[in-house]
């Protein structure tokens, strides 16, 4: 950028590159024009809707507000850390160089490669307390009625959690994988040598090189997760009573009790814990850009 | 011995992932082939398999199934509409950024990726606000536009990664044979990031497909799939094999799309998606 040149009338130069300048600003304008459009309005219109104190008020009040920002709390340690402990182990077991190892790794990213609704219900279905599949199962197995899947809070949570771990473990196993490819052989096999266990060869050599990986890809997930509606919405409802919300999708609740500004709040109130995250990402993946 | 029992404990890890992965995707396959009271009755195989779900959503002969067919098309229109938007809009911006060194390229790529960061669940909010005040609201043209502002961000990352990795010496030589910036996209750039944009195409097709969040705020009346499969739990008595054999039929287009391209998929998206 710092690379135009100084007007200089004589020479044709210039005005090339400003003509080059000129095509750059208009193949850049309609994504400029959908930042404006469709990101900066409507977030600097929603600020300006949570800009009232009794917004803050009246959510601090709800009881739901509360029960969700603990929920998000418990979701977002327990899922994503429970999802990235099992994406660690399962790409150490698919980088195992079998045919039949490679077809299940197909098999395997399902869930990531079909909407969530399908699958989600399917899910709610099978946790049907009275003629759900699983239910049905423990009952023949054991003669005993399966627990209310659904309709015990703490469960009913955590069984959103693995809806969320179901759906997302897919896509992070592939990515670890990808990071434990790239670890030279060499290593493993000097390792080998030296007559490291598996265990040391994972303290020593593997884990090493894939341990950024795997903070950035936390990171990453955690914010996703935040924003995760599906897991909770459809497989819950937020219900029993109100008890199962995230903030996700709190702040739908309130748009469909038409309490918008309290939706915003809800957001803002969110935001000192996701700004830092999206500030560190854009960071890192700024540095691996000048990187190259 | 040793090799048989270090087989083995590859199984012992592959059973319970094949289980885990598969059941739900069965599910929804057994109740769709299953009669009304054998889906209940918690059966691992229907006594009689039979297709006629199948052909009650095709004839919409359901109250929840009247506009099958309609909102299909709708998330056709919103999906196809999403894919190629997107990828004009990604391809232009990215081309400027990366090959025409736009000023304040690098602000833009930042907004991007600021959006790209942020939960969608979370702008969902505020663009629901927005969308009001534009009068777009039950307007197919709103989610189509909301989806681009969503899939928009990781397609300009993407395909500017991509693009950074064409050797430069091609827009040195089209600029010496005195070619126009709209030539050198046209004939050295669309050419050679081929692979990439069927991925990024893919993507944001997919993406619009398959969003439910945007789609059940910004349309009420006409609907796309994924909104009329919510609409099945409105009751207690929901035809549920009716609601599977849907979802059937609305979850397969996207995950065979996403087989076709796997390839370039995994090789276009999933490497640009978190950096070592």
């Amino acid at each position: 950028m710092a690379a135009i040149a100084i007007p200089h009338p004589a020479s044709p130069a210039p005005r090339r590159v400003s003509s080059w300048q000129t095509w750059g600003v208009l193949m850049i304008a309609p994504y400029v024009l959908v930042f404006l459009v469709f990101v900066l309005y409507p977030v600097t219109y929603g600020l300006w809707l949570a800009r009232h104190a009794q917004s803050y008020r009246t959510l601090f009040e709800d009881p739901v507000f509360f029960r969700s920002v603990l929920n998000t709390i418990v979701f977002l340690l327990v899922a994503v850390n429970l999802k990235f402990v099992l994406a660690l182990f399962l790409s150490g077991f698919f980088v195992h160089e079998r045919a039949w190892i490679r077809w299940l790794s197909v098999i395997f990213i399902i869930p990531w490669a079909v909407p969530a609704i399908p699958t989600i219900f399917s899910i709610r279905f099978m946790l049907n307390p009275e003629w759900g599949l699983i239910n049905s199962l423990i009952f023949r197995l054991t003669a005993q009625d399966g627990p209310n899947w659904l309709t015990e809070p703490s469960l009913a949570l955590f069984m959103a959690m693995l809806v969320h771990i179901w759906k997302a473990l897919p896509f992070w196993t592939l990515i670890l994988m990808a990071g434990r490819l790239a670890i030279p052989r060499e290593q493993y096999e000097a390792a080998s040598v030296d007559g490291a266990t598996a265990w040391q060869k994972f303290k020593f050599v593997t884990w090493p090189s894939i341990r950024t990986l795997y903070l950035t890809s936390t990171l990453l997930s955690m914010i996703w997760t935040l924003g995760d509606f599906n897991s909770v919405y459809l497989l819950t409802g937020g219900g029993p009573a109100d008890l199962t919300h995230v903030l996700a999708t709190l702040g739908i609740r309130y748009i469909r009790l038409d309490q918008v500004d309290q939706a915003m709040a809800t957001i803002v109130v969110a935001l000192p814990f996701v700004l830092p995250l999206v500030y560190f990402m854009m960071k890192r993946l700024s540095v691996d850009d000048e990187g190259r | 011995m040793n090799k048989f029992l270090r087989e083995a404990r590859l199984w012992l890890v592959a059973i319970p992932v094949l289980l885990w992965t598969l059941l739900p995707i069965y599910h929804i396959f057994l109740f769709s082939i299953s009669t009304k009271d054998s889906a209940f009755s918690g059966a691992l195989w229907p006594a009689k398999p039979t297709l006629h779900n199948f052909v009650t959503v095709f004839r919409q002969e359901h109250f929840y199934l009247h506009d099958f067919w309609h909102q299909i098309w709708n998330s056709l229109w919103i999906a196809c509409a999403t894919g190629v938007l997107t990828l004009a809009i990604a391809t232009c911006a990215a081309f400027a950024i990366s090959r025409l060194k736009v000023r304040g390229g690098r602000t833009v790529m930042n907004a991007a990726l600021f959006t790209y960061f942020i939960p969608a669940a979370f702008l969902a909010v505020p663009m629901y606000k927005a969308m009001g005040s534009y009068g777009l609201l039950n307007n197919r043209w709103s989610l189509v536009l909301a989806m681009v502002t969503l899939a928009a961000p990781y397609a300009i990352w993407v395909l500017k990664q991509a693009s950074d990795k064409l050797p430069w010496e091609l827009d040195e030589a089209a600029r010496i044979d005195g070619a126009t910036p709209l030539q050198l996209f046209r004939l050295v750039y669309l050419p050679l990031m081929t692979p990439s944009l069927v991925a990024i195409g893919t993507y944001a097709l997919l993406l619009a497909w398959n969003e439910y969040l945007y789609a059940f705020l910004l349309l009420s009346n006409d609907i796309p799939l994924a909104v009329g499969l919510g609409h099945f739990l409105a009751s207690d008595d929901s035809p549920w094999e009716l609601l599977m054999a849907t979802a059937l039929i609305y979850g397969l287009p996207p995950a065979a799309i996403y087989y076709a391209f796997r390839r370039y998929m995994v090789g276009g998206l999933t490497s640009g998606a978190v950096k070592t």
